[in-house]
């Protein structure tokens, strides 16, 4: 991916509140950790990426309850919006990225794409095999009590953990 | 609508309304509104996005029994079901089978207001809980939405926080006020009920015909809990939400949230092929994983989970009828994104509960309640559209909103049958309408022929309007408001005043050009300084003009902008000869008044064959469109006004009663010798972006220009002069008002906006409003 596109999503995930923080892969356990509010979920990460110790994966309801932070892969990233592209997944990916008031997504740089329409040509095929995604930019938020306040149902802090192989 | 009582009645209600509700909704809509300039400038390829999603739009709509049979057969193989519903109770029928007495939560769906659903589950002993905050809050006041985007936006935080004090009994620390405390306390009381909810309910923005997928734009995040914590979904959607591929999303999603409430993106789009793979979330077992232990991202994430149930229904309700309604069938290309009530100056005064029906509110909801609900039910807030247009621009899916509005007061007029024709009219003047029409409207959609009258009689007809008694009758039988300056009318018309001074001036032999300056039923009549302002104008840029009597007819706007479509067709039909001729002469046609162009250049598409209309387009030109491009092609300005000219000066005198608001005093004042002008462009000539030509050319002369930033000065024709809506009229030009208050000099291109501007501003000596080519053009005589 290129540097500019990389640049991009840095900056449309700042506009809309949410921090990009780069990582090389073998340093991913290392960034997650340091943006952890414990307790935490998460979902296991694909590519032999680690999630840091103290995590819990297969959360349960109580779990997911508790949890100040939820961790989950992004399958794609659109630079121009800073926005992260979740999946609905039998891990359930979409209850630990919404319950949690921090929500980390670990995404690969290889993964950002530049606009929309690339975004939307490459989920195509995925969805009509059955998959769910959702556009997530930023955190939740609301304008219906008077002013707009960041939070609402879903998280209210959103830390992105891009990560980059050595020779991207 | 036509009788002296509802005519109160209805300003009752406007006046309350403005009280309890228009300060949140004025603030909310016209911060949405701006929101939506900034984010679409940001937008490289906005008019192609708009030509795109517009092109996907009619496609699906063309296309929709063929798209619905793909939708279902492949929500079908995902393993959900799908009930296409002819009506609301056919509908909520379904609903009730599958949530059975549950509990139920719900994300934000008008569809679901259309069906009256809650009410529905409710007479079942289910409880219904809205999730999005807005509806939640309107749910507790008991309250309908004022706003198909922003429901509850006429509700302050202070409301909002008595409201919940006083349902839930909160006093004291527990008390939550400001926006935090409240959304904190919204989001945890509905965590409980989305924890313990059987079903789970969502509207659906968009469904893909070739994968089932549904689109969901929220920014709270609750649809996204909605749909995947239940184990049961059900999605109710009207037919019209059917576009064919996934790919198709793309301009959607760029658009929805930039044209609604100016956000470049909403939070979440959720792109959900039903039944999802994720698990359900069961509160009920608080230990037990929510997924099989082992599994890592991107797991199983094609497969419906087994205990997931989802139910699409497809609601009809009146849409495929829509569709085989030409003029209707536009409205089915909405995406419900708000931006025609954001723009919409008479809405961001009132907002939906006076701009709305049983359920859509905004422009366009006239053509959802003429389809869904029926024509009465349009009838009791269609006068709202003024015709403006200032939502044309504004509509992502290009939907031409004034017509829908037009064709449905013709309807309305005509007593919901478009057949019917009554060619023994009673009244004030023979038309092609029916009897039964509003007289108030006959009245003004004939204007032409009561200014021929008043000219005639002038100055005896102004007098006597003028009298106490006429205007109480005028009030009283017509509905004419009473505080309101009549037009006064000049004895001697542009043309007549053409004639006598002996035709044209410039040689033929001389000219750059030939024109006809339209001689409008306004500028013929009422305003005759700026009819002679322009051939002067014009004549000292090199032109060889002409006002001929056989163009002074009218253009037919008045009728259209009653509703009185034959009457307007029939007008435009004798204005095309007229003018026509003249351009097959090979002169161009000026035309001074913008709803006259607007009416030539957007309008008459509707009334006339297609190639007449395009003719007549192509050869006209708006009066200081005209001159730009005179001057761009080398014309010498030598002759006119320019700002430093000593009769260019409107004193520094401010304009009458104005009271010293928020002003900045030395605004652009104390730029050496220019002049400071306050421009506001018609609502139309804006629409048809006409605006920078004026300003152009102003600042070529020297004058330093402010812009209004406001979409309309509230009167749009003949809407400031109805007692019913005089009020509400003065309510949206006060901004414009507060900016223009301390200009040198205000110029406006309207006929209305100069009366209105007046009115605003207060009586002057020196001040009345202008149009621009009375203070460019060359002194009398
Ligand atoms: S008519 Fe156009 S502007 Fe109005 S809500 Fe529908 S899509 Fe939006």
């Amino acid at each position: 991916m290129s540097s500019d596109t990389l640049s991009a999503f840095v900056a449309g995930a700042e506009d809309h509140h949410a921090s990009v923080h780069r990582s090389a892969p073998d340093a991913v356990a290392g960034t997650v950790a340091d943006l952890i509010d414990p307790p935490a979920v998460g979902v296991r990460l694909p590519d032999e990426l680690d999630l840091p110790e103290g995590v819990a994966t297969d959360p349960t309801p109580a779990e997911l309850d508790a949890a100040n932070t939820g961790i989950s892969a992004a399958r794609l990233a659109i630079a121009d919006y800073g926005t992260v592209v979740l999946e609905s997944d039998a891990a359930g990916s979409e209850a630990v990225s919404l319950f949690p008031e921090r929500h980390v997504a670990v995404v690969r740089a290889g993964d950002v794409v530049p606009g929309m329409r690339e975004a939307m040509a490459a989920l195509g095929d995925r969805l009509r095999d059955g998959a769910s995604e959702v556009l997530a930019t930023g955190p939740s938020a609301t304008a219906d009590m008077g002013d707009l306040v960041i939070g609402a149902h879903g998280p209210r802090d959103v830390e992105i953990v891009l990560v980059e192989d050595r020779d991207e | 609508m036509s009788k002296p009582d509802s005519r109160a009645e209805t300003a009752a209600r406007i006046r309350h309304l403005l009280e309890t509700e228009g300060d949140a909704v004025a603030e909310n809509t016209r911060g949405f509104n701006r929101g939506r300039h900034e984010a679409v400038r940001e937008l490289e390829d906005y008019e192609a996005l708009k030509s795109e999603a517009r092109a996907i739009k009619e496609d699906a709509i063309e296309r929709l029994p063929e798209l619905i049979d793909d939708l279902r057969e492949a929500v079908e193989a995902n393993g959900g079901r799908v009930y296409v519903a002819d009506d609301a109770a056919d509908a909520n029928a379904y609903v009730r089978e599958v949530v059975d007495g549950g509990t139920v939560v719900k994300s934000k769906s008008m569809t679901t207001e259309e069906l009256e659903l809650n009410e529905a589950l409710e007479a079942d002993g289910a409880a219904v809980t809205e999730t999005d905050l807005g509806e939640w809050v309107l749910q507790l006041a008991d309250e309908a939405p004022s706003h198909i985007v922003g429901p509850a936006i006429h509700k302050s935080r202070e409301g909002i926080a008595d409201l919940f004090a006083e349902t839930f009994d909160l006093a004291g620390e527990d008390r939550p006020e400001t926006a935090e405390e409240l959304t904190r306390f919204a989001r945890e009381r509905l965590l409980r009920d989305i924890r313990e909810a059987d079903v789970g309910v969502t509207g659906a923005n968009f469904l893909a015909a070739d994968s089932g997928t549904m689109a969901l734009v929220t920014s709270e995040g609750n649809a996204r809990k909605t749909a995947v914590v239940p184990d049961t979904h059900v999605a109710v959607a009207g037919v019209e939400k059917v576009i064919p591929t996934v790919e198709d999303l793309a301009p959607f999603v760029e658009l929805i949230g930039r044209s609604g409430t100016g956000q470049d993106i909403t939070s979440y789009v959720s792109l959900l092929t039903p039944p999802v793979a994720s698990p359900p979330v069961d509160f009920s077992d608080l230990e037990s994983p929510i997924a099989a232990s082992g599994t890592a991202a991107g797991d199983g994430a094609t497969e419906a989970h087994p205990d997931r149930e989802f139910h699409l229904v497809l609601v009809d309700n009146g849409r495929l009828a829509m569709r085989e309604d030409d003029d209707l069938r536009e409205t089915l290309y909405c995406i419900r994104c708000g931006a025609c009530s954001n723009s919409c100056g008479n809405f961001q005064s009132v907002g939906g509960h006076a701009f709305g029906g049983e359920t859509y509110s905004g422009g366009i909801a006239t053509g959802w309640e003429a389809g869904v609900e029926g024509l009465d039910t349009a009838a009791e807030f269609n006068d709202l559209c003024t015709g403006c247009s200032r939502c044309v621009p504004a509509c992502p899916v290009k939907i031409d909103i004034p017509w829908i509005n037009t064709v449905v007061r013709d309807r309305i007029n005509r007593g919901g049958d478009p057949g019917r024709f009554d060619p023994l009219v009673e009244g004030l003047t023979p038309d092609d309408e029916t009897g039964g029409l509003d007289p108030s409207k006959r009245l003004f959609g004939n204007f032409d022929a009561l200014a021929k009258l008043g000219s005639a009689t002038a100055p005896l007809s102004n007098w006597g309007a003028s009298l106490g008694p006429v205007r109480a009758a005028m009030d009283r039988w017509l509905g004419i408001a009473p505080e309101r300056d009549l037009p006064t009318f000049e004895r001697e018309t542009l043309v007549d005043w053409f004639e006598s001074r002996g035709g044209p001036r410039v040689s033929e032999g001389m000219a750059r050009r030939e024109a006809v300056v339209y001689p409008d039923t306004y500028t013929n009549h009422v305003a005759v300084d700026r009819g002679k302002a322009a051939v002067r104008t014009l004549e000292a840029l090199g032109v060889r003009v002409h006002v001929p009597a056989s163009t002074a007819v009218a253009s037919g706007r008045a009728p259209l902008s009653q509703g009185m479509v034959e009457t307007a067709r029939g007008k435009a039909e004798r204005c095309r000869n007229a003018l026509l001729a003249e351009i097959d002469a090979g002169r161009d046609v000026v035309v001074i008044e913008p709803s006259d162009l607007a009416a030539f250049e957007r309008e008459y598409e509707r009334l006339l064959p297609e190639a007449d209309a395009t003719a007549l387009a192509d050869g006209c030109y708006e009066v200081l469109e005209y001159v730009y491009g005179l001057l761009e092609n080398g014309a010498d300005p030598a002759g006119l006004t320019a700002a430093g000219d000593s009769n260019a000066t409107g004193g520094d005198d401010d304009n009458g009663d104005c009271d010293d608001r928020d002003i900045d005093d030395d605004r652009d004042r104390d730029d050496g010798d220019g002049i400071t002008v306050a421009y506001h462009a018609h609502c139309q000539q804006r629409t048809l972006d006409l605006e920078a030509h004026t300003v152009a050319v102003l600042e070529r002369l020297g004058y330093d220009v402010t812009t209004s930033e406001t979409e309309c000065c509230g009167m749009a024709g003949s809407f400031g002069y109805k007692s019913a809506y005089y009020e509400l009229s003065m309510d949206v030009g006060e901004p414009l008002a507060e900016q223009f208050c301390d200009a040198d000099r205000v110029l406006a291109s309207g006929t209305s906006c100069c009366e209105q501007l007046d009115a605003l501003l207060g009586p002057s000596t020196e001040g009345s409003t202008e149009h621009p080519i009375e203070a460019i053009s060359p002194p009398e005589g």
